[in-house]
């Protein structure tokens, strides 16, 4: 096939996630003001108990909020991530995956094409997020603002992809009530969205080295250095590394020789 | 019928299937040719689904080898999904979309560029009456309806070959009349190949060949005449009753 017909594949897979997000009101409307939520009320109430030293890529003090931010960017794409992997097994369970499984192109193609699109649907997410962001007076400089799209893009990859090899391990839709118990929650809480890495260090040093080695840290901070126009190279390798891994690993799961979750009754 | 023939749509040759140590299929072999009408009949549990999904590469092959127009399903995956259209048993329309986006999907997964996708989904929706439904959203049409939607969508990229499972499951009399007409239609007017499994003996007609399943193996095969006589009975039903006999209870 040309890559002309590749192109419609991707266009085909990228419209239908585009509008399934903008039909689904709950979850579109969810995904906005859910980080809003973080922003005006947790990060609030923060304010007054957390400082933040100045440490790269910040260069002076500033206030919890704006530290708050690129944590809260990375987790509208872990949800996001977490709704693409639960609308993966939905699709299986429902058979609609059977339709996007059928089509004549590799499966590689077709779940990374998806992987893509999901992390579009994240990455216009997220521009909202900051837009909604700087009325609230997150100011980042302007270059950051375009700096951190990639960035965004990227990590809104690896955590789809992470989503997308749990959504080839997990069976049932019941069971992802687990994912959000043992996944969503300790990848969040044991990183640096909430506090700076030097604090939990404090806390613990086993607490700082789980942070350090959580993919979702490295998303975040690659996320904080781009939005203050500034690359950290440390966390863009890791990032990388992880949406290899998690990817080649989602893939290998479903190759057709391992297809489950299809199986005939009649 | 010679399995091997490279005249055949699809060919099943020696097919083995197995869930763990559960067996699914045994030495399944037949073929159906360009512009046949072809029933595998059975009842639940029987291995029909587990048939129809391994040329749609949705189970491993594990043993015995499926032929699509001559060529190895696994020597050319996607060329062989390329010639099939597939209906699936349980509903995979996206309820949510309108019946245009559902087809401009499946029209896009399949490589059709977006004018050439508009002008047959108008097309074949109009052959099925469906002509006026084109923007209206999947969950506000009657089953039977979808029903038929998903067999446009299996037709936009003009495969030679239709797979249908179970298709008439849960519709109303005129449903299933209608969708197995549309069905008989593309076989006789078109020559399309069409291999439709079911449960339900009177969509069997007598110039169909029929595969009459029975716990993963082929308890009778070939046109109604031959079963009838075969099994020393007047009637399909009767046939299918005295050869599936054996089947364990539920």
């Amino acid at each position: 096939m040309s890559g002309a017909l590749w192109a419609r594949a991707f266009a085909g897979i990228a419209v239908r996630e585009g509008l399934r997000f903008v039909r689904q009101r709950g979850r579109f409307f969810s995904a906005l003001v859910r980080p809003l939520v973080w922003l005006a009320i947790f990060a609030a109430g923060f304010r007054t108990v957390v400082e933040i030293a100045p440490a790269p890529p910040y260069a002076s003090p500033i206030s919890y909020e704006e530290y708050v931010v690129p944590g809260l960017l990375a987790m509208i794409l872990l949800f996001n991530g977490m709704q693409a992997a639960l609308s993966m097994v939905y699709d299986r369970e429902m058979g609609s995956m059977k339709v996007l499984l059928t089509s004549p192109l590799p499966r590689g193609f077709l779940l990374i094409a998806r992987l893509s699109a999901a992390s579009l649907v994240g990455l216009a997410q997220a521009a909202a997020f900051l837009a909604i962001a700087w009325v609230w007076g997150v100011r980042p400089p302007p270059v950051g603002l375009i700096m951190v799209m990639p960035a965004v893009m990227l990590g809104g990859l690896m955590l789809g992809a992470l989503g997308l090899l749990l959504s080839s391990l997990i069976r049932q839709l019941e069971n992802f009530a687990a994912v959000m118990n043992f996944v969503v929650f300790p990848m969040f809480f044991a990183s640096s969205a909430l506090y700076p890495l030097a604090r939990l260090r404090q806390a613990g040093a086993l607490l700082g080295t789980v942070a350090v080695l959580n993919p979702f840290t490295q998303a975040v901070e690659l996320i904080r250095f781009a939005l203050y126009a500034q690359v950290s190279v440390a966390a863009l390798a890791a990032v990388i590394a992880a949406l290899l891994a998690f990817l080649a690993a989602a893939l290998w799961f479903y190759r057709p020789a391992r297809a489950r979750g299809f199986g005939g009754g009649g | 019928m010679n399995n091997a023939s490279p005249a055949a749509a699809i060919a099943f040759c020696e097919v083995s299937h197995r869930y763990g140590r559960q067996p699914a299929l045994d030495g399944i072999s037949f073929a159906v040719a360009p512009g046949q009408f072809a029933v595998v009949l059975g009842p639940n549990g029987a291995g029909k689904t587990t048939l129809f999904l391994l040329p749609a590469r949705l189970l491993p092959l594990q043993a015995g080898e499926v032929r699509i127009f001559g060529t190895s399903l696994d020597a050319d995956p996607r060329g062989a999904l390329g010639r099939i259209g597939f209906v699936f048993q349980e509903p995979t329309l996206d309820l949510d979309l309108t019946v245009g986006e559902n087809l401009r999907y499946h029209a896009g997964l399949h490589g059709i560029g977006r004018r050439q996708a508009n002008l047959r989904i108008d097309s074949e929706l109009a052959a099925c009456g469906l002509g006026d439904e084109s923007g209206r959203r999947v969950r506000q049409l009657s089953a039977g309806q979808r029903r038929r939607i998903e067999i446009v969508r299996a037709l936009l990229h003009r495969p030679p070959l239709l797979l249908l499972d179970e298709p008439t499951a849960g519709l109303d009399v005129a449903s299933r009349a209608a969708l197995l007409a549309r069905a008989r239609a593309l076989a006789a007017e078109e020559g399309c190949a069409v291999l439709w499994t079911t449960h339900l003996f009177d969509e069997v007609d007598a110039t169909d060949l029929v595969i009459l399943l029975n716990r993963g193996r082929i308890a009778a095969r070939g046109p109604l005449a031959e079963i009838n006589a075969a099994a020393g009975t007047a009637s399909l039903a009767e046939s299918f009753s005295r050869l599936t006999s054996d089947r364990r209870a539920p």
